[in-house]
C-alpha cells in the first residue's frame, strides 16, 4: 500500500447484528482445541504493546492442569497517549465481555475479572449494571463461566500483568519474576489468561467471523487491524481502527497538521520517528510496535520538553523495586537538567544513553526496560534541542 | 464520620476475610472519608488478619489510595505530555488561585485539595481533569472556573 491513504476499518467498534450472547453460544459448540486453532491462525497478537499471540497464549493456559484458572481482562490503560480501552469499554462493553467468556470456555476456567484503572472508576456502575446481565445470559446458554469488576488505585506500573496481579491479590503493585509466566502461574499462583481489552475484542470478532477474514488485512508479522489512539498536533485526535502496515508517513499524511516533526510511537515507552525516517519506518511488530498510542509533535515544540515529560513520568511511576530503574529514571531526568543548564557538558549525553541501554538489559521488568526506547531515539534525532 | 468497620464488613461479605478483599476495602473507606487515617489502617489489618506494615505497605503504594488529609473533593489535573501541550499549565494556575492553593494542598476550608497526576486517558481531549471520579475534559481556565464554583455551591 505505498504512500495509499492507511485504511479504515469496522470491526472493534461494530455493533449492528452482533448479539455477543448469540456467538458465544455458537463459539461454545465448537471443541477449544478448534478455537485455539482458529486463534492462532488469525496471527493475532497481543494489543497492548508486548504483541505475544494470543492463540498461545490460550493453548498454554489450556494444557494445564488445576481446577482453578483465570481469566483477566487487562484493562489498566495508563500508556500516555492511549485512552482506546476507555473508548472501547464505554461503547462496546459486551464485545469485552463476550471474549472474556469465549476464552474462558476455551481454557477451562470459571472466572474472569476485569480490572479497570482507577482513573475509569466513572464506568464501573455501567460495567457493573452489564455485567450482571451478562452472566444471566451466561448461565442461560449453560456456561459456567462469570465475570467480575475490579479496580486499580492509580498506578501505571500495574499495567504490567505480574504487578496487576500482585495489586488483585491486595499487595504493592510490584512485578515478579519470570518466570513463571502467567500462563503457568498468575492470579493466586493459578494458570490465567491475560489479554488486553482490545484483544479480547477481535478474539471475540475472529470467533464470529473466522480467522480468514482477519488475516486477509496486514501484513505477514501483523495480521489485522489495530485502534490507533491519537493525539498531540493533531487536527485528526481521536480514536481510529486502521490496518496494520502503514508507514508513519502515510500516518502523517493522513493525521499530521502539515509541519509535523515526529511523532512519538507507542507512548512514553515507545520510540520517537523523525521525519527523515517517516517513509521507512512500518507501524507494526516488523518496524516499531505499538498499543496504539501516536502522539503527533510539530516543529513549534521542543522535543527537550517532550522527553523531559517522560522522563518525570517514569520517575514518578517506577515501583522502586529494582536499582537500575530506580536510580536510573532519577539520573536521566537531572542528567538532561544538567546539560541543560549548562553545568554538565554535552558529551555527558553518551554517558546517559549507555545508562539508558543498561536499564533495558538490567531492570527487572518492562518499565524499567522501555525508557531506553523514548531516551536514545529523541537524543538521538534531536540531540541539539537537547543541549541548547 | 463514615463508620469504618461497617465498611470493612460489608465488603468482606462480598470478597471474604482474604487479603484479596484489601484493595476493594482500602478504595471503598476511601471513596467515602477521602483519605485512610492510622487508626483505619490498623482497623483493616485486624479485620483481615494482617500485620499493620504490610496493610500501611500496600495502601502507601497507590497515588488514589491517600494516607493524608485530603479535602471533600480532590481535583486531579492531568499533566502528561498531551496536555501539557493543550495547556494544562493554565488550567492549574486557574485553579491555584480560585481556590488559593498550591498543587499539593488542600484549600482552608477543606472542600478542595489540588493535585496533579500523569495521562488519564483522554489526551485527545485535554487538557482535563478529575474531580473524585468525574471527569472533566476540554478545559478552558474559565470552564475550569465554572466547575469549582459548581462544586462550591454544593450544600
Ligand atoms: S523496572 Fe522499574 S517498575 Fe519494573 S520492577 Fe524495576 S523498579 Fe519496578
Ligand atoms: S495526556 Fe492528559 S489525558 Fe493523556
Amino acid at each position: 500500500m505505498e504512500n495509499s491513504r492507511p485504511k479504515r476499518v469496522d470491526i472493534i467498534f461494530l455493533m449492528e447484528g452482533i448479539d455477543p450472547i448469540k456467538v458465544v453460544e455458537t463459539t461454545i459448540k465448537k471443541s477449544p482445541d478448534d478455537i485455539i486453532l482458529e486463534m492462532i491462525d488469525s496471527g493475532l497478537k497481543g494489543r497492548g504493546g508486548a504483541g505475544f499471540p494470543t492463540g498461545l497464549k490460550w493453548k498454554f493456559t489450556r494444557n494445564e492442569e488445576s481446577y482453578d484458572k483465570y481469566v483477566i481482562c487487562n484493562a489498566d490503560e495508563g500508556e500516555p497517549g492511549t485512552f482506546k480501552d476507555r473508548e472501547i469499554l464505554d461503547r462496546v462493553p459486551e464485545k469485552v465481555f463476550a471474549g472474556i467468556a469465549i476464552c474462558g470456555y476455551t481454557i477451562g476456567a470459571r472466572e474472569g475479572l476485569i480490572y479497570l484503572r482507577g482513573e475509569y472508576n466513572f464506568l464501573l456502575p455501567t460495567l457493573n449494571e452489564k455485567l450482571i446481565l451478562f452472566n444471566e445470559g451466561l448461565k442461560k446458554i449453560g456456561l459456567d463461566f462469570s465475570i467480575q469488576m475490579r479496580s486499580g488505585s492509580g498506578a501505571y506500573i500495574c499495567g504490567e500483568e505480574s504487578a496487576l496481579f500482585e495489586s488483585m491479590e491486595g499487595k504493592r503493585g510490584e512485578p515478579r519474576n519470570k518466570p513463571p509466566f502467567p500462563t503457568v502461574a498468575g492470579y493466586l499462583g493459578k494458570p490465567t489468561v491475560i489479554n488486553n481489552v482490545e484483544t479480547l475484542v477481535y478474539a471475540f470478532m475472529i470467533a464470529r467471523i473466522g480467522s480468514e477474514k482477519f488475516k486477509e488485512m496486514g501484513t505477514k508479522d501483523s495480521r489485522g487491524s489495530k485502534v490507533f489512539s491519537i493525539s498531540g498536533d493533531t487536527p485528526k485526535a481521536g480514536i481510529s481502527e486502521l490496518e496494520l502496515g502503514m508507514t508513519v508517513q502515510q500516518f502523517v499524511d493522513e493525521f499530521g497538521d502539515g509541519d509535523t516533526k515526529a511523532v512519538q510511537v507507542g507512548g512514553a515507552s515507545g520510540g520517537c520517528v523523525p521525519r527523515k525516517m517517516f517513509q521507512e519506518t512500518i507501524i507494526g511488530y516488523e518496524g516499531i510496535p505499538t498499543g496504539g498510542s501516536m502522539m503527533l509533535f510539530n516543529s513549534s515544540r521542543s522535543m527537550y520538553n517532550v522527553l523531559h515529560d517522560y522522563l518525570e513520568f517514569f520517575t514518578e511511576e517506577s515501583c522502586g523495586q529494582c536499582t537500575p530503574c530506580r536510580v536510573g529514571c532519577q539520573q536521566l531526568l537531572k542528567g538532561i537538567e544538567a546539560i541543560k543548564r549548562g553545568d554538565k557538558s554535552p558529551g555527558y549525553l553518551e554517558d546517559l544513553k549507555k545508562l539508558a541501554k543498561t536499564m533495558k538489559v538490567a531492570a527487572k521488568c518492562g518499565l524499567g526496560q522501555s525508557v531506553a526506547n523514548p531516551f536514545v531515539s529523541i537524543v538521538s534525532n534531536f540531540k541539539e534541542e537537547i543541549i541548547y | 464520620m463514615a463508620d469504618v468497620q461497617q465498611i470493612i464488613n460489608d465488603v468482606t461479605k462480598v470478597y471474604g476475610k482474604e487479603r484479596k478483599a484489601l484493595m476493594p476495602i482500602l478504595q471503598a473507606v476511601v471513596k467515602i472519608k477521602n483519605y485512610l487515617d492510622d487508626q483505619d489502617l490498623i482497623s483493616i489489618s485486624k479485620a483481615l488478619d494482617l500485620s499493620a506494615a504490610e496493610v500501611f505497605g500496600t495502601a502507601s503504594f497507590y497515588t488514589f489510595l491517600d494516607i493524608v488529609p485530603r479535602g471533600k473533593n480532590v481535583i486531579r489535573v492531568c499533566k502528561t505530555i498531551s496536555c501539557h501541550m493543550a495547556g494544562k499549565d493554565e488550567i492549574i494556575h486557574a485553579i491555584e488561585n480560585t481556590l488559593n492553593v498550591k498543587t499539593g494542598e488542600t484549600s482552608v476550608d477543606k472542600k478542595f485539595t489540588l493535585l496533579s497526576t500523569n495521562c488519564l486517558g483522554w489526551c485527545h481531549k485535554g487538557p482535563v481533569m478529575l474531580i473524585n471520579d468525574k471527569v472533566f475534559p476540554e478545559l478552558t481556565a474559565a470552564k475550569a472556573i465554572e466547575i469549582l464554583q459548581n462544586y462550591q455551591e454544593e450544600e
